[in-house]
């Protein structure tokens, strides 16, 4: 017992120090700039946040797809903001091991990892390729209809 | 370390302290009067060659470490300034750099000699899963120093290795976040990964030690596999064993030296020239040559976890050897079935190293699952069951015996150095892994080519000329100082020249006594002053482009030579990739791009720049640059003198490498020379 208790400072001195929680604090992101079909990438907690701003084509191709065909099933409408459908935002970080895919690249007018070649749609979802998961949401809400808050 | 000894020594002081600590008597017993087995071929000398690789490893690694800042602003810097700045810096991070190549090359051989001579079995298990535990450690230590340059590949191959965890279910993510001590890679894993680098290789020594207090226990394996019986089938280690040893570490030496002085970078990736930049993944991660066959089994199977497991596995199964592999027999010599499996099994090994460095695509990810399950089931199938179905051929009565009845292995030192260029050769392989659809850069004539490569001196200051008045408008010569002109294997100006050159110049300084910044001429202690004062600047001003610093350009662009020529390469010390690639992108440059190919706006069309699509505009043309000594003013003479320059930059201490690399190669075959004929003299009662 006396000894896990010594154990654990000498373990949990490895986690992120309170200047990096702090510098991890949410970050706000004036979205007027980014015409349709556009991206832009922001840095929040180290990790690259596309946030693309989706064509008509770009949304109906993401809802046309059958979610039970999908690897890592979610639907489009549960990856965005209702009433916000346009705005795609995730952390760009392949979920196979953690390369920065590019955006408007592979078959699914979507993302493609370079490292391994793994392809997400245009809701970043996992299409093909080895990744196991769809790109993650990072948590934030609309501020107002031309701003949102990450973290 | 077998027993206690009756060395007994004669002087007064030393039988004083032999009473209190019989230090002298354990060193005597374990390497003098140690027995070894009187047939051990060159393969055994690869212990010795560990031993030494180990030590060469901790004293340039301490010695670096006096130097290296690890810190993620300034940790590739401080590499920059230990190669361009240090006194032998360059040597240094050369050997230590190779070294860990070296090391992992003989650690190979060592393994595969202990799997053919059957090492693992009664009474060596224990020796064996401690060599298991050493071949963990070092791979965790070299993957550790691979990060600390903090280049791209550098801290990519970070990410990617780390993200390894992530597959344990439930607390993967938490595990990750322990050990990057943040939200992603960066400065607090450098740090710990610095400090743990440190403190590895002192516990690889720690089971060295105890590695070598096995081996003198259970005694040296032997390629017949038979104990040693009696007297006869023995030598005292000292002088039989320590001499051959020498010997194989010696051959061994010129090797490695070869990497030091005249190919520093073949075994390197040329990303890794590139600073670390969190927003930009390289196309191709690739890591290390030695992880490359565990590497493409975890990409060989589609499920995460389960890739992630195989490949640990893949690394623990040979801990269970002994249990595995349950013939009487040990040497694979006299078994005729087990010992084509051995050969099928190396092949496999290095086919999967191959497949490692290769794009996850089609035929190639179909080979990795094959190959696969080939390395699993030699393990798992193959040996089990060859212990039930094979008749071994009948073993010699003792050692004595199988020395007379051959007069010993005169093709191993061939063989040896057969295996060992097959073992670059597989290294140099991994550059095959960025090959590129794109058309290769042209080979030309460079002076600095070759073991006796020396710039061309009017091509350096002539490439000074075209960079400063053409190149220096956007792009950077960050790590390159004005007193670097006058360097010895440089431009060649005097300390003058370089002085009022150095005024010409006009550099921010400050702050001053009232607290402003200010402008005042340039000394020669300063550096090139940038273009713009930061990145967001340099993009505003280029379309979004930033110009890169050139101080590196010429190591950090390279371009596949494809088999055979990285062979080639190996023996013609050819690594003139960056300048061939860096002359070619000045002449690229096409007012209109071929049918079928759109440039976007803002971009130039440029037939060697990878995707053709390049910010640059044409930066040089026919007479735009006037030359004082009567060189052509032509765009060809322009590339070439500018990249001459720009090697120059990348490397300033080329010349003095290759000089003290010709010493060094003088000294060490003459060393080995008379070693081998000392060591003929030794043995020549022994044989």
């Amino acid at each position: 017992m006396g000894g896990l208790v010594t154990a654990w400072p000498l373990v949990s001195q490895m986690n992120p120090d309170a200047s990096t929680v702090a510098a991890g604090a949410p970050i706000e992101v004036d979205l007027k700039p980014i015409a349709e079909g556009q991206d832009i990438k922001v840095f929040w907690r180290g990790k690259p946040i596309y946030i693309m701003n989706r064509t008509k084509k770009q949304i109906e191709e993401a809802r046309a797809v059958p979610v039970s065909e999908l690897r890592d099933p979610q639907t489009d409408q549960s990856r965005v903001k209702e009433g916000h459908d346009n705005w795609l935002v995730v952390i760009g970080i392949c979920t196979h091991l953690g390369c920065i895919p590019i955006a408007h690249d592979g078959n699914y007018d979507g993302f493609f990892c370079p490292c391994h070649g793994s392809q997400y749609d245009s809701s970043g979802r996992i299409r093909q390729g080895p990744a196991p998961l769809n790109l993650p949401v990072p948590p934030y809400q609309f501020v107002s209809d031309s701003k949102i808050q990450i973290g | 370390m077998s027993g206690p000894s009756d060395y007994q020594p004669t002087n007064p002081a030393l039988k004083w302290i032999e009473r209190r600590l019989p230090i002298m008597g354990l060193v005597h017993s374990s390497f003098v009067a140690y027995p070894t087995p009187r047939n051990l071929n060159y393969w055994w000398t690869f212990g010795a060659i560990l031993s030494m690789m180990l030590g060469v490893q901790i004293l340039t690694g301490v010695i670096l470490a006096m130097h290296y800042t690890p810190n993620a602003d300034l940790a590739f810097k401080s590499v920059e300034a230990i190669v361009r700045d240090v006194n032998y810096g360059w040597l240094l991070r050369n050997t230590h750099a190779a070294g860990a190549s070296m090391f992992f090359l003989a650690v190979y051989i060592h393994m595969f000699r202990g799997l053919y001579y059957g090492s693992y079995k009664e009474p060596r298990e224990i020796l064996w899963i401690l060599g298991v535990i050493i071949y963990l450690l070092m791979m965790a230590t070299g993957f550790m120093g691979y990060v600390l340059p903090w280049g791209q590949m550098s801290f990519w191959g970070a990410t990617v290795i780390t993200n390894l965890f992530s597959a344990i279910p439930f607390v993967g993510d938490s595990i990750v976040t322990l050990l990057w001590g943040g939200y992603s890679v960066g400065n607090p894993t450098l740090n710990r990964f610095f400090s743990l680098h440190y403190l590895l290789p002192f516990v690889i020594a720690g089971v060295v030690v105890l590695h070598v207090w096995a081996l003198h226990v259970a005694g040296q394996n032997n390629p017949a596999g038979v104990e040693p019986k009696t007297e006869k089938d023995t030598v005292p280690f000292t002088p039989y064993a320590t001499i051959k040893d020498m010997f194989g570490v010696s051959c061994f030496m010129i090797f490695f030296a070869w990497f030091i002085f005249y190919m520093p970078n073949y075994l390197g990736d040329a990303d890794n020239y590139i600073p670390a930049n969190p927003g930009v993944t390289p196309m191709h991660i690739v890591p290390e040559w030695y992880y490359l066959p565990f590497y493409a089994i975890l990409r060989s199977i589609p499920n995460k976890l389960a890739g992630v497991t195989a490949m640990f596995s893949a690394i623990i199964v040979l801990a269970f050897l002994p249990w595995l592999d349950t013939a009487r027999t040990r040497s694979t010599r006299y078994r005729p079935l087990a010992k084509q499996f051995f050969w099928i099994f190396v092949a496999v090994c290095v086919l999967l190293g191959y497949l490692g460095a290769q794009p996850p695509e089609g035929i190639y990810v179909i080979a990795g699952r094959v190959l696969t399950v080939c390395y699993f089931s030699y393990f798992l199938i193959v040996l089990p069951l060859l212990s039930r179905i094979e008749t071994p051929r009948l073993l010699p009565n003792s050692i004595a015996d199988d020395v007379l009845a051959k007069s010993a292995g005169k093709t191993m030192l061939s063989t040896m150095i057969a295996l060992a260029v097959a073992g670059t050769l597989f290294a140099g392989s991994a550059r095959e892994a960025r090959a590129a659809e794109e058309l290769t850069p042209p080979s030309q004539q460079w002076s600095f080519s070759g073991p006796f490569g020396t710039f061309d001196r009017g091509s350096l200051q002539r490439g000074l000329k075209i960079y400063k008045e053409v190149c220096s408008a956007c792009h950077s010569l960050n790590y390159v100082a004005f007193r670097n002109l006058a360097d010895p294997g440089g431009p060649g100006y005097s300390e003058a020249q370089v002085a009022s050159f150095a005024a010409g110049y006009k550099i921010k300084d400050g702050p001053n006594d009232e607290g402003e910044m200010f402008e005042r001429p340039g000394r020669p202690a300063d550096y090139f002053p940038p273009p713009f004062p930061n990145e967001q600047a340099a993009r505003a001003v280029n379309g979004g482009a930033l110009p890169p610093d050139l101080s590196l350009i010429a190591k950090a662009r390279s371009y596949e030579r494809g088999f055979p020529w990285f062979i080639v390469d190996f023996f013609t010390q050819f690594q003139e990739q960056g300048p061939n690639y860096v002359s070619a992108i000045l002449q690229g440059f096409e007012d209109n791009p071929p049918a079928g190919v759109t440039i976007p706006a803002g971009s130039f069309y440029n037939k060697y720049f990878p995707g053709h699509a390049i910010k640059m505009p044409k930066p040089l043309s026919d007479g735009q640059v006037t030359f004082d000594d009567g060189s052509p003013a032509t765009l060809a003479q322009y590339a070439h003198d500018v990249s001459t320059f720009l090697m120059w930059t990348a490397e300033p201490h080329m010349e003095e490498r290759k000089r003290i690399g010709m010493q060094a190669f003088v000294f060490l075959i003459l060393l080995t020379v008379l070693v081998y004929f000392t060591k003929k003299r030794v043995w020549s009662n022994a044989h």
